[in-house]
């Protein structure tokens, strides 16, 4: 199969991924419930996770001959994609500005970015140790 | 229940990123960058309308779960902003690190604050 050929096969891969990455989302956010004024730790935790796994499926991806054309879309695209989110990180950061404090709301949206950022470092880290260094 | 409701709206929202994603990539050159950048802003304005409108007294229950979680979360990508942003460290190309985050920041700022805004009206 031609490497950019996207057939059905393909995308409901990529759909299959998403469905377990946002259930597991939808789980942690029942585990750790939060209010509008209350910094949404359930995001934070799979918004980290998911980056520094991320790191290591790059570094895991690259360190194979011939990957199969799916697996990154179906990890990468799919579970990663799904256990992440942006908009929430967006809808509660603005929530924090609005019904706590400017300064949370700030913190919340700088350190999920500077800890999503090292997370993906000590990911990539990781993946060389298990993979070998990336070509 | 509502498991169904964030699986049926993930089912979606992931394959539409990988479609937008790689039609991005298929029209310009820093197709990635704003293919992330376009699903995490559109999914960001979508999201705050619908939480808005999930904060009103009657707002149907099915609508947060399907749309919001479901969708809008698959559609949407941390990790995939953070491992494009973390290359241009790497790379120490200070100017597309500072601009992918600064655009991030401020476009799916606006739109969550502008989605919200709007759901509020309608609702």
């Amino acid at each position: 199969m031609a490497r950019d050929e996207v057939g059905p096969g393909l995308l409901a891969a990529i759909g299959a991924g998403g469905v377990l990455g946002s259930l597991g989302r939808w789980a942690v956010g029942l585990a750790l419930p939060h209010t509008p004024s209350q910094v949404p730790w359930g995001t934070f935790l799979v918004n980290v996770t998911g980056s520094a796994a991320m790191g290591v499926l790059v570094v895991w991806v690259l360190s194979m001959d011939r990957p199969h054309p799916w697996l990154r879309p179906f990890l990468g695209v799919g579970v990663l994609g799904g256990w992440t989110t942006f908009s929430s990180y967006a809808v509660e950061g603005r929530d924090l500005f609005a019904s706590s404090s400017p300064w949370l709301g700030l913190g919340y949206v700088l350190g999920s970015l500077v800890v999503g950022l090292f997370a993906v470092g000590v990911g990539v880290t990781a993946g060389e140790r298990l993979f070998g260094r990336r070509r | 229940m509502t498991a169904l409701l964030v699986a049926a709206g993930a089912a979606v929202g992931a394959p539409t990123r990988f479609l937008v994603d790689r039609w991005a990539r298929h029209h310009y050159r820093a197709g990635t960058i704003l293919g992330t950048l376009l699903v995490n802003v559109v999914g960001s304005f979508v999201l705050g309308l619908v939480v808005a409108v999930s904060r009103e007294p009657g707002a149907p229950s099915w609508l947060l779960p399907l749309v919001g979680v479901g969708f809008c979360g698959a559609l949407t990508t941390f990790s995939t902003l953070a491992v494009e942003t973390w290359v241009f460290w790497e790379e120490r190309a200070w100017r597309p690190f500072v601009a992918n985050l600064a655009l991030s920041l401020v476009l799916g700022g606006l739109a969550a604050v502008a989605g919200y805004a709007a759901g509020a009206v309608l609702s």
